[in-house]
């Protein structure tokens, strides 16, 4: 079944007409050509697809593209303005929280909105927020660096 | 001139595009008239194929094709071939079962690929793959490799009625016999070495496409070396030749060794992207990772160690049965012996060891080389073994390797490896150090008072990193080089483009490759890309596996970069009318002996490139240099790890609460990328030790760990931070004095994590707990020590 | 995931009058479950109703010693909201626990609820604290709502609408979780409050279940002690790769016990 979506992505207004059982993680890559959101795996753990849903970090493989009708979505390629790095893009950077690539959007934006509901981390909290991002090759040490980091510099 | 770049932790040049979405992996690649593959797998882990109906799917809509084993064999596509040959101790070669890339006549594992289905969209595919009528008998199983060769087990393959690939042995079992009839005590232990499911967070994933105009193919897809993936589908499957195929591996998230081997469905992709003369594209699924990605370890050992009373260890004897799976995949057979039992004499003097490999065929996936590939196994072997000699003999664990340690270099161990340099009491007095182990009493002290029981363990580690040299390699079975190439090109401008065999998917090459040519060349750092994974731009490699990349990789980019400097030094004494042999060259800068004449590269690049002054009777123009540099040893990174845990003793439930990691990789170029590939391969090494294991069924071989439901990833709140210190001695035999860092962390940490275990509960007779210690496990192991006393 | 139609009502009645009429159609809430399990073919419905525009199956209040929250409210809702955390603190907690971020950020109670998933955490709070389901049609008290495994009293053409909490004297929930899927591999959910006691254990069993020797002695003495003389058969209790049925046993009683404590503790 062919349904109409419409939707905010980034800013700006999207409409489209798609399959049913579209993912807005697929609709994002496929149909946006936002392939900075990714997938990795199929039953919603890895987190490697976390987009921003009104506001809420949310793992764009585990939500049809229909359920998106009329909300603003928000993907890595969205949370600075071309040729700048937000915070937590750049603590990344410059905490080494990264070293394949795979998982860091979903990182990132996982982290921005646990930074918005907890300006002020524990490193704890950190770790416990970061539960639903799989990392296979920081073993989360710089990641959680790089959030604590961000997360200051978000403050500022 | 510019300061020196090694040893800086210069942040990463490839960081920008993975942190701006903009990276490109190849499932990110979509290609003109793509249309898409979904392979149906085998729900049973043992079946003979009745018959595969496909007209259904056939004609379902949207479907382009359906191929069959069948289809394959017509074509005459070869199967999968293996690397190396591992000739028994009976003078025999391994069996070598034929591993066609689609199943032919029967299934062998769960998730053995049955077919093919190309549709327009994914989902066209998979719903006509839902048509396909298999009628499977289904035949028993064996999925433990303890099971394997027991009467009655069912076979794997008609040509190894008994299961068994090859017996193999190293060392001198005579002189080991002779050591254990004169021991003052011997240590024996059997261990499991759990299974463990690689878990790049990539997927595997595949573009293939055919160009009718060149007849030519262009496969993008996810692996660790393009080049051997290219030269295996055209020499050994596909019989083209290698012109007319272009392998590019774009950015790829994770390899850990699950990327290395060549697989069946990049072989269907680029076979089918001719048959429909369109662009095929797969990625797989989670459930496919965890299916059919080869997987790690599955070792069953029998270890005693033979010591004096004063605790020396004078030999060791190990029985190991390894599980290769149901087919052998690329370099399955080297692990559980070349990079296996060579390193079981570990950081220390033992003058005798004899291990025994029997490696046997199961109905599950294949087994393959993963982080640290044969070395963790053999890693926790003898790390777990001389923790509980030390118990044994009352001889504290420190003082133990202390008086086993090698201290004379280099040093010829009874297992074929010769160890150049090490300093193995300083990393193992840093780590006591670092790890606060004067403290512990007192940690341990307070977290009784908590309830909790607290252990410290060790485990002081030597891996072998880039597998070398290529005619040993070669006399000991292996199929392919070991070597690496890499080309230098100084543009007429003084900027640089590396190309390098090496492939990075994670490690930071972008970066570290960076330094070395930036360094030696004296230019920005910014001034110099490079260029990787794509047999179209690179003249050849072997791309990256076992720690190699910046000892050979990184060598072949230094000899390269030492042509590059004596073209230089030609051009420059042309250019400074002085003899080439008064031409001195330091960081970018070619000088006249005991002047201040003097020219920069790009000066000199320039000359060559726009050469109205230059000597053209003599020399070529131009600056671009290539290498192969094949090493002469391998290099031996070594270290000390220390892990505390903590267990509440009421649900056996363990948590590492410490880990200290203070290692030797020789020369570190950039400390910022090799402490990030410690904290990884610590995580890797804990989770093996206390979260993940791969389970089969025993009766059904059905995967019962085949999503993150069930299989236990290590996430983020299951770690603590890590502390980590570096020693540097140089490796003596390449000329940057690398080593290699990538899969220490998981060589090391699952012996530290378990003597840390034990160590805990040892004061309850407790003396092995099998990995990963689950909590029930270890409650169950307080259990029956509570009930004995 | 199979082809299925795909309906986004705005009310309440308008979703049931879709779900009576296409037989089959799932209702979809959060979809943390659900979609993964169309991901992956291992259900392939005709049609979704997707419940996330029906505003009236939203919001949290507390009226009259009780608390009631709407269907739709997620997780991460609960977790947050100021009348769960003054009221239920253990129910907030609770909330905060299951699964990850980001799943609680769209999953839903009444989802959770009407899945009945055996190893999920608000079955125990439901059971646990004896709530109120309410469905378009009806009130179905807790002890008569989980009826199996994946099964509840909810008939074709019923959904959540709400769930009414009554307010404890106390009360506390301790999971021990399966390492990987993070559900719980041992939960028990304890109260005391209008002159009961209720124990509530999740993944231990087919599905959410009463341990009433345990309600019986912590009705005479709440303390952890009395719990501690219970003893729990493992009979008929799960045995999977994660835990034996004999290890859940133990937890059970460990978690009771803890649960039991962190309730005296008044938090």
């Amino acid at each position: 079944m062919d349904i109409s979506v419409s939707l905010t992505v980034n800013g700006k207004p999207v409409a489209a007409t798609l399959d049913a059982r579209t993912l807005l993680v697929q609709f994002l890559r496929e149909r946006l050509g936002l392939t900075g959101t990714r997938v990795g795996c199929d039953t919603g753990q890895c987190g490697a697809c976390t987009v921003h849903v009104n506001g809420r970090a949310v793992k764009s493989c585990n939500i049809l593209a229909a359920q998106a009708q009329g909300a603003q979505v928000v993907t890595i390629e969205g949370i600075a303005p071309d040729g700048t790095l937000h915070p937590m893009q750049e603590a990344f950077r410059n905490h080494h929280g990264l070293q394949c690539g795979y998982c860091t959007a979903g990182m990132v934006m996982n982290a921005i909105e646990l930074v918005k509901k907890h300006p002020n981390p524990s490193e704890e909290t950190v770790r416990a927020g970061l539960e639903g991002n799989f990392c296979r090759c920081t073993g989360y040490h710089n990641i959680v660096k790089a959030v604590l980091a961000g997360a200051a510099a978000m403050r500022r | 001139m510019n300061a020196p770049l090694i040893g800086q932790s210069v942040k990463r040049k490839e960081d920008q595009r993975f942190l701006i979405g903009s990276a490109r992996f190849t499932d990110d690649i979509t290609l003109q008239g793509q249309a898409h593959a979904h392979f149906l797998r085998s729900p049973h882990a043992h079946a003979r194929i009745r018959s595969i109906d496909i007209e259904r799917a056939r004609s379902a809509p949207g479907v382009v094709a359906v191929y069959t084993g069948d289809d394959l064999a017509k074509a005459k596509v070869g199967g999968l071939p293996c690397g190396w040959l591992i000739t028994g101790v009976d003078g025999k070669p391994m069996k070598e079962p034929p591993y066609p890339a689609l199943a032919q006549g029967k299934v062998r594992y769960v998730g053995d690929r049955v077919a093919v289905v190309i549709a327009e969209t994914l989902n066209q595919a998979k719903d006509a793959a839902e048509l396909i009528e298999v009628d499977y008998e289904i035949l028993p199983a064996v999925v433990k490799a303890a099971d394997a060769r027991k009467s009655g087990a069912p076979a794997v393959h008609d040509i190894a009625p008994d299961n068994t690939c090859y017996v193999w042995g190293l060392g001198d079992k005579a002189a080991v016999d002779t050591a254990f009839k004169s021991a003052h005590h011997v240590t024996t232990l059997e261990f499991i070495n759990n299974r463990l499911i690689p878990n790049a967070i990539e997927p595997r994933a595949a573009v293939a496409s055919y160009s009718r105009g060149d007849d030519a193919y262009t496969l993008y897809v996810t692996t660790q070396n393009p080049h051997v993936e290219r030269l295996l589908m055209t020499a050994f499957v596909l019989g083209l030749p290698e012109h007319k195929v272009r392998v590019i591996a774009p950015d790829v998230g994770g390899g850990f060794g699950s990327k290395i081997y060549l697989y069946g469905e990049e072989v269907v992709l680029t076979w089918a992207s001719r048959q429909v003369n369109r662009p095929v594209k797969w990625t797989a699924e989670r459930i496919e990772s965890f299916q059919s990605d080869a997987h790690g370890r599955d070792h069953v050992t029998k270890a005693e160690l033979a010591l004096d009373k004063n605790g020396k260890f004078l030999a060791m004897r190990v029985t190991t049965t390894a599980n290769m799976g149901a087919y052998l995949s690329t370099f399955s057979t080297c692990i559980p012996t070349i990079l296996y039992a060579t390193l079981l004499a570990g950081q220390y003097t033992t003058p005798a060891i004899y291990c025994e490999v029997t490696a046997v065929f199961t109905h599950t996936a294949p087994v393959d080389a993963l982080r640290g590939a044969g070395r963790p196994e053999a890693t926790y072997v003898v790390e777990r073994m001389v923790d509980t000699a030390a118990r044994e003999l009352g001889i504290d664990r420190v003082e133990i390797r202390r008086r086993n340690f090698i201290k004379t270099f280099p040093y010829q161990t009874p297992v074929a490896l010769c160890y150049d340099t090490g300093d193995y009491e300083a990393t193992l007095t840093d780590a006591l150090k670092l790890a606060d182990v004067a403290g512990f009493e007192a940690r341990r002290k307070e977290a009784e008072k908590r309830g909790k029981l607290r252990g410290l363990g060790y485990s002081t580690y030597i891996e072998a990193c880039g597998i070398a040299p290529s005619n040993v390699a070669g006399a000991l079975g292996a199929r392919a080089g070991l070597y690496e190439a890499g080309e230098v090109r100084v543009h007429p401008t003084g900027s640089v483009t590396v190309f390098t065999g090496s492939h990075q998917h994670g490690q930071g090459h972008e970066t570290t490759f960076a330094q070395v040519v930036a360094d030696r060349l004296g230019m920005p750092i910014e001034n110099v890309d490079i260029v990787h994974g794509d047999t179209g731009r690179i003249l050849f490699g072997m791309g990256t596996y076992g720690s190699r990349s910046i000892a050979v990789g990184g060598t072949a980019i230094m000899k390269a970069l030492d042509k590059v400097i004596a073209k230089g030094k030609k051009i420059a004494a042309h250019l400074l009318e002085a003899s080439e042999s008064d031409i001195e060259y330091d960081r970018g800068t070619f000088t006249v002996a005991g002047t201040d004449k003097k020219k920069s590269i790009a000066e000199v690049a320039f000359a060559a490139y726009v050469p109205h002054n230059y000597p053209l009777d003599k020399l070529e123009p131009g600056l671009n240099e290539s290498a192969f540099y094949d090493p002469t040893n391998f290099t031996f990174p070594a270290g000390s790890h220390i892990c505390e845990v903590e267990i509440d003793p009421a649900t056996g439930a363990t948590r590492v609460v410490n880990f200290t990691a203070v290692d030797d990789f020789g020369k570190v170029i950039n400390p910022m990328i090799v402490e990030g590939q410690v904290h990884g391969g610590v995580a890797h090494g804990i989770g093996q030790a206390l979260l993940e294991g791969c389970v089969y069924d025993p009766q059904s071989g059905q995967l019962l760990t085949g999503t993150y439901m069930d299989y236990t990833m290590p996430r983020a709140d299951d770690l603590p931070s890590f502390k980590v210190g570096m020693r540097e001695t140089p490796c003596t035999h390449n000329p940057l004095g690398v080593k290699g860092c990538g899969e220490a962390g998981a060589i090391a940490a699952p012996a530290a994590v378990m003597n840390a275990v034990i160590d805990a509960l040892a004061p309850m007779g407790i003396r092995d707990i099998e990995m990963p210690a689950t909590a029930e496990r270890v409650w169950r192991a307080i259990q029956s020590a509570k009930a004995k006393k | 995931m199979r082809a299925f139609d795909y309906h986004r009502p705005k009310s309440v009645k308008e979703a049931i009058s879709i779900l009576r009429k296409v037989e089959n159609a799932r209702p979809l809430a959060g979809g943390q479950s659900l979609i993964p399990s169309l991901k992956l073919r291992l259900s392939g419905p005709p049609a979704l109703v997707d419940l996330g525009a029906i505003e009236e199956m939203r919001g949290i209040k507390v009226d009259g010693g009780a608390l009631t929250v709407g269907a739709l409210a997620t997780h991460a809702e609960v977790a947050a909201s100021k009348d769960v955390v003054h009221g239920i603190p253990a129910l907030a907690r609770l909330a905060d626990g299951i699964g990850d971020r980001q799943v609680r950020n769209q999953g839903t109670i009444g989802g959770s609820l009407a899945h009945n998933d055996p190893a999920a955490d608000y079955p125990a709070a439901v059971l646990g604290l004896g709530a109120t389901v309410h469905t378009n049609k009806r009130a179905i008290a807790a002890d008569k709502f989980f009826t199996g495994t994946f099964a509840t009293a909810l008939k074709p053409g019923e959904i959540i609408t709400s769930v009414t909490f009554p307010l404890p004297k106390r009360a506390a929930y301790v999971k021990f979780r399966q390492p990987a899927s993070r559900f719980a591999l041992v939960g028990v959910f304890v109260s005391e409050g209008g002159g009961a006691v209720r124990v509530a254990v999740t993944g231990a069993g087919g599905c959410v279940f009463r341990q009433k020797a345990m309600e019986k002695r912590l009705a005479e003495n709440f303390t952890p002690d009395a719990v501690a003389r219970v003893k729990v058969a493992p009979d008929e209790l799960n045995t999977d790769i994660h835990a034996s049925a004999e290890y859940r046993a133990h937890l059970v009683g460990v978690a009771a016990q803890r649960a039991v404590e962190t309730a005296l503790a008044g938090k």
